[in-house]
């Protein structure tokens, strides 16, 4: 029977990559670490297992006609299933074990009967392969929109930006009345807990995200509906899931089936993942079907089992039909076109729309941008945030700076080493050019430029002197320059104080200026996106030295 | 649902209480009514409107108690010529070694100036040696505790990663915190301008502190030397400070008076400060100025460096009307050691 076994290595495969993946996550952030005095770099963040994702390599190199940094290892992926079915979505990915555990918790909504009909092959399976089709025809069309559904992108979003800022603040919450307790047993236990915390699963502050609220709830919805319908996520939206299961046609490994032994027990169907028939009478589904091993050890009769090359009525393509097919390319090439034709691109993009440094220009971007957040996970100061309306319908939840919340750091590159697809470009402090750069040939990455607003600003307004801005500015020479200034305050007294400006061809846009401004909730100096040098087309000076 | 408890009911016709469960009943609820009113009664006595923690008061005076032998020590002493970690020591020497400052069992918090992302090369934060000296000296003189700490204006993990800082320092044996949000306490300072403000707690616990700034340009003030440096105890929104700058910077050095102060003057910061990031605006010195009178201190630097007069830094002179030191530090013992 070392059959039976296959369900327990799945498990310990499963908890694994889960593991693996939340680690990755948790370490995709700046810790505190003894490093010197040198660049900043990340050891091990969780781009690397977007490196395993096939999707979005082959959506990448439709969108951008190249493949991306470390993308080729996920053909790690793509070729086994040629050979072995969806064990991916069965035994790696953290997405599906995750509803994989929702689906074994008891659930009024499904017991008995109604489970084992929930287990069926049903025809909304093949929604995957008309949202697949049409993803990957968007991503021919420049768009990447295909990272909204994305199982990894969207694990990445919901939990680096929803789920784990929501745990640090639960954590905190508990672990701070503990520390100040007046008893010192508990005071101590509460340390003891924050330190191992601060250690291991906390971040090293609590971050807050634009739409956080959304995001977690989006998830925790799809997981949730794992109650009633064990993996619907997989079984019907995921496109990875069916990209795969489109790729497993031609695999050798499939379900043998004893019809002599069948009795219709309906065992194999309690605790099947993908809904692929695996009872008898019926012909099984390869690409539904996610190797996870379970009807194997169901049956009492062992008349299931796993076997190579064996020759059997089967269903191995989709069950998709030319007419769902067909609604799946008009749905990817009518819906690109649409969000194009709408303004925010091409025309009256968003003053306040300032992406990464190292950012690609927007249509660029776009092709190349899943959504993913590791970017904003990554930010040390919290500054990059999910859009809703900034980048048009089409680049909702890519990411934004709100320097009001934080500023991007002269010399921090981060977000441009996690990002999994290029669409922030790999970059060196050097090449970004805030502080290294003066004096050197290349130019500096410029996010946008600051501009002041007079009627708002203390030192212009309130005859109050303030420069604080002036003081913050990363840049030398600085691009922000004061001038000395006789104002009248509103006792009649004449005052001298320095009053602030900015150089538009030294600034860089970095939002430092807005992040310190006192004025906090509507910073009397802020940062618009024209100047920014990805765009060739958004500059405002002839010449910016 | 109705119908089907009555039929239940029905099943099983349910006999009159005794009277030893009518008691127990009835125990049981007056119990937890007596509970909920108590509760209630507790919970109103306690609904006051809710007011910040009173924030305690207390002028933080780290210096040491005047001496017989005192007179023999400069108030100041200028060190000229030497590496970072040869500066300190002949610094130390002269104003009487680490021991007539650090005692055995003090805790000691040393507040370099880690404010910025930048390198020591650039010149915007202390020199990490200099840290370091500071720190094994303190060890030597019998310290308990030495803390390293600041409140950073940009991103403390890369402060204190980039400046070299925190790896010097640990390397050294110190403890090295990095400012956290709850580790502030509310404080009275008792300021003309500065009342109540957050300050970081390791500065509230310390027995000595030492004030190790970096002299800088500034743009507001002129330059930021060693008063300026107390800006990094604050929490809260400091961005205000600037808007009576010179009351703040007074203010500060009079809630916070060190044990002694010694100013990183191996690389000057001469324009473009406080931040730099230009290794053409700095400048290398290799000077070290240290001192117990932090007001003559602030005052030779900037005359030293930027030619600016007591006139042009009217806190100075507010810091001498207050007792701090004195602007003349002519009039002082000052001694001057050239190294190598």
């Amino acid at each position: 029977m070392a059959r039976s076994r296959l369900p327990l290595w799945r498990r310990i495969s499963q908890i694994f990559f889960l593991l693996v993946f939340i680690a990755l996550l948790i370490f995709t952030s700046l810790r505190p670490s003894s490093g010197g005095s040198g660049d900043i770099h990340l050891r091990a963040p969780v781009r690397l297992f977007f490196e395993w994702d096939p999707l979005i390599a082959v959506a990448n190199a439709i969108a951008s006609h190249a493949l991306y940094r470390g993308l080729l290892w996920s053909l790690l992926i793509l070729l086994p299933t040629m050979f072995l079915g969806r064990f991916f979505c069965g035994w790696i990915c953290p997405m599906g074990t995750l509803q994989h555990f929702v689906g074994n918790m008891h659930s009024e909504a499904k017991r008995g009967k109604q489970r084992i009909d929930s287990n069926r092959y049903k025809r909304w399976q093949t929604v995957k392969y008309v949202v697949l089709i049409a993803g990957l025809i968007a991503a021919f069309f420049g768009s990447m929109a295909i990272g909204w559904l994305d199982p990894f992108s969207l694990l990445v979003r919901s939990i680096g930006l929803a789920l784990l800022p929501a745990f640090n603040f639960a954590a905190r919450a508990v672990l701070t009345p503990l520390e100040h307790s007046h008893i010192a047993a508990i005071k101590a236990t509460g340390e003891t807990l924050h330190t191992v915390l601060q250690a291991t699963v906390l971040d090293f502050r609590q971050t807050h995200f634009a739409q956080g609220l959304v995001l977690g709830i989006v998830f925790l919805v799809i997981l949730a509906a794992s109650l009633r319908i064990t993996r619907l996520w997989c079984r019907s939206i995921c496109p990875l899931g069916a990209l795969l299961g489109a790729v497993s046609r031609w695999s050798i490994l499939g379900l043998h089936k004893d019809p002599a032994t069948c009795d219709k027990c309906n065992r194999c169907l309690l605790n099947c993942q993908g809904g692929d028939d695996p009872i008898g009478g019926v012909p099984w589904r390869k690409s539904e079907c996610l190797m996870c091993m379970n009807c194997v050890g169901s049956c009492p009769h062992d008349g299931l089992a796993f076997r190579f090359f064996r020759k059997e009525h089967e269903v191995a393509t989709p069950d998709i039909g030319r007419r769902k097919a067909l609604t799946g390319l008009a749905a990817g090439a009518v819906v690109v076109p649409l969000m194009r034709a709408n303004t925010g691109l091409d025309k009256s993009r968003h003053d306040r729309l300032l992406r990464p440094p190292g950012a690609l220009d927007e249509t660029e971007f776009l092709s190349r941008c899943i959504r993913c957040g590791e970017c904003m996970k990554v930010c040390p100061n919290n500054s990059l945030h999910p859009t809703l309306e900034q980048a048009g319908l089409e680049g909702l939840w890519t990411p934004t700076l709100v320097p009001r919340i934080g500023y991007c750091e002269p010399s921090c590159v981060l977000c441009s080493e996690v990002c999994p697809t290029g669409a922030i470009w790999q970059i060196t402090p050097k090449e970004k050019g805030w502080v290294v750069g003066v004096g050197a040939d290349s130019q500096p990455i410029r996010l946008g430029t600051a501009f002041y607003d007079r009627g708002r600003c203390l030192p212009w307004a309130e005859a109050t002197e303030c420069i604080v801005c002036e003081e913050w500015c990363p840049v030398s020479p600085k691009a922000i320059y004061v001038e000395d200034a006789e104002v009248v305050d509103s006792a009649g007294n004449t005052k001298t104080l320095k009053q602030p400006r900015v150089d538009p061809s030294r600034c860089v846009g970095c939002g430092a200026c807005e992040y310190a401004c006192p004025l906090q909730e509507r910073p009397a100096v802020y940062v618009t996106s024209i100047g920014e040098s990805r765009s060739p087309s958004s500059q405002i000076l002839l010449n910016r030295k | 649902m109705a119908g089907e408890i009555d039929r239940i009911q029905d099943q099983h016709p349910k006999p009159d209480l005794t009277r030893r469960e009518a008691m127990l009943q009835l125990l049981r609820v007056g119990g937890i009514a007596a509970g909920a009113a108590g509760v209630g009664y507790w919970l109103s006595e306690h609904s006051i409107r809710p007011v910040p923690a009173r924030a305690e008061q207390a002028r933080r005076d780290h210096r040491i108690a005047a001496n017989a032998q005192d007179a023999q020590w400069p108030h100041l002493t200028v060190i000229q010529g030497g590496e970072p970690r040869a500066l300190v020591q002949q610094a130390l020497e002269n104003l009487g070694g680490m021991r007539r400052f650090v005692g055995r069992q003090d805790v000691v918090v040393v507040k370099p100036n880690i404010a910025w992302d930048r390198t020591p090369e650039q010149a915007a934060n202390t020199n990490p040696e200099i840290v370091a000296e500071v720190v094994r000296q303190c060890w030597q003189a019998g310290a308990k505790r030495v803390i390293v700490t600041d409140v950073s204006c940009n991103e403390p993990r890369r402060c204190f990663m980039r400046s070299g800082i925190q790896a010097a320092a640990r390397a050294e044996g110190a403890e090295v915190i990095l400012p956290d949000p709850e580790l502030f306490r509310e404080v009275d300072m008792g300021g003309v301008a500065l009342k109540s403000w957050p300050v970081f707690t390791p500065f509230l616990e310390a027995d000595k502190i030492i004030n190790l700034p970096i002299a800088k340009h500034h743009g507001l003030v002129g330059a930021t030397l060693g008063m300026k440096n107390w800006y990094g105890i604050l929490g809260g929104q400091r961005n205000r400070l600037h808007q009576q700058i010179h009351q703040s910077l007074v203010d500060l050095a009079s809630f916070m008076l060190p044990t002694f102060t010694l100013m990183d003057c191996y690389r000057i910061l001469l324009r473009n400060g406080p931040t730099g990031g230009n290794l053409e605006d700095v400048l290398l010195k290799k000077t070290v100025v240290a001192g117990t009178d932090p007001v003559a201190l602030d005052t030779w630097v900037a005359k030293a460096y930027w030619n600016l007069d007591p006139e042009h830094l009217p806190y100075l002179q507010m810091a001498a009307n207050r007792g701090l030191g004195t602007v003349n530090f002519e009039t002082l013992p000052v001694k001057v050691s050239q190294i190598g």
